[in-house]
């Protein structure tokens, strides 16, 4: 899981931090990963299809995904100097069966010390 | 002969998806509106600010997800009603519960980070594999919300603001 402060950066999908002022813009900012099922996930994973239910592989897979393209935006963000990235939003797009790339992206901002 | 095996297969994997699969689903809606209950005291909304904005706010993003299959009787009976058209109710059920699982992996993320109302909540669907073995995501996020002096304000429902409020994501409170 994503933590609210990751290397004390505030990442927000609002395009305000209540209390706090935006001191700097640096635009856009992204990070995403594609991902594919391991084999032996797949596998028992249609035999799961006959009976249906969450699919705990999968679930797990888009979780780790989510959290790495996250973390790939926020680099980026820190890079320019950024202290926290709002209006994040996300995006998924399955490019082949069983391999989605997830992409999260949003604007990395300054905001003022408290 | 080889046929028959062919047929026998067909229609037991049809039985074990019939009688498993309904069997998954009422659990899994028992173990929802358990939890539903569980985690009322954490608040989600659709509106893109929070009440109250000059009151400084710890504000981080959480989020939950959930990957869901239908059972090959699902399927099967999807593939039957494709060619008429129509509700397909078998999705139907599959959907909601995989909305209301994850808007409650949200909340349960919202409460673990201590807290209580999450805002500017969106949903996300994805198919990740469709056909004989659908498979289908849903993305639930929105950003959680930690007043510093720890008093939580809710809007006062007499003011337009609760106008606002989506879509049943907030339950009933009796």
């Amino acid at each position: 899981m994503t933590e609210g402060r990751t290397g004390s950066m505030i990442v927000s999908n609002l395009e305000l931090i209540p209390g706090r002022r935006i001191v700097a813009h640096y635009g856009i900012v992204q990070g995403s990963t594609v991902r594919a099922k391991h084999v032996g996930k797949d596998i028992f994973a249609s035999l799961k299809n006959i009976v249906g239910g969450e699919l705990k592989s999968y679930t797990e897979l888009m979780q780790e995904a989510r959290d790495e393209a996250v973390e790939r935006m926020l680099a980026e963000a820190r890079s320019m100097g950024a202290n926290a990235v709002l209006n994040v939003r996300f995006a998924t797009t399955s490019i082949a069966v069983g391999a989605a790339e997830i992409l999260a992206y949003g604007s990395a901002v300054r905001l003022d010390e408290q | 002969m080889a046929d028959l095996i062919q047929l026998g297969v067909f229609v037991a994997l049809l039985v074990v998806g019939y009688f498993a699969g309904s069997m998954i689903e009422r659990q899994h809606y028992a173990s929802i509106r358990k939890r539903e209950q569980e985690y009322r005291d954490v608040l989600a909304f659709m509106v893109r600010f929070p009440f109250d904005r000059t009151t400084p706010q710890r504000a981080f993003l959480v989020y939950g997800t959930v990957v869901v299959s239908a059972d090959y009787f699902k399927t099967f009976i999807a593939g039957l009603r494709n060619l008429f058209g129509g509700r397909f109710r078998s999705y139907e059920t599959l959907m909601e519960r995989a909305r209301r699982e994850a808007l409650l992996r949200l909340k349960a993320e919202a409460r673990r980070k201590g807290s209580k109302m999450v805002v500017c909540v969106r949903f996300e669907t994805t198919t990740i594999a469709s056909g004989w073995a659908p498979a289908m995501e849903v993305f639930a996020y929105g950003t959680a919300l930690v007043p510093d002096d720890g008093s939580l304000r809710l809007p006062d429902p007499r003011d337009g603001v609760s106008r606002l409020l989506g879509d049943g994501l907030v339950r009933p409170r009796s």
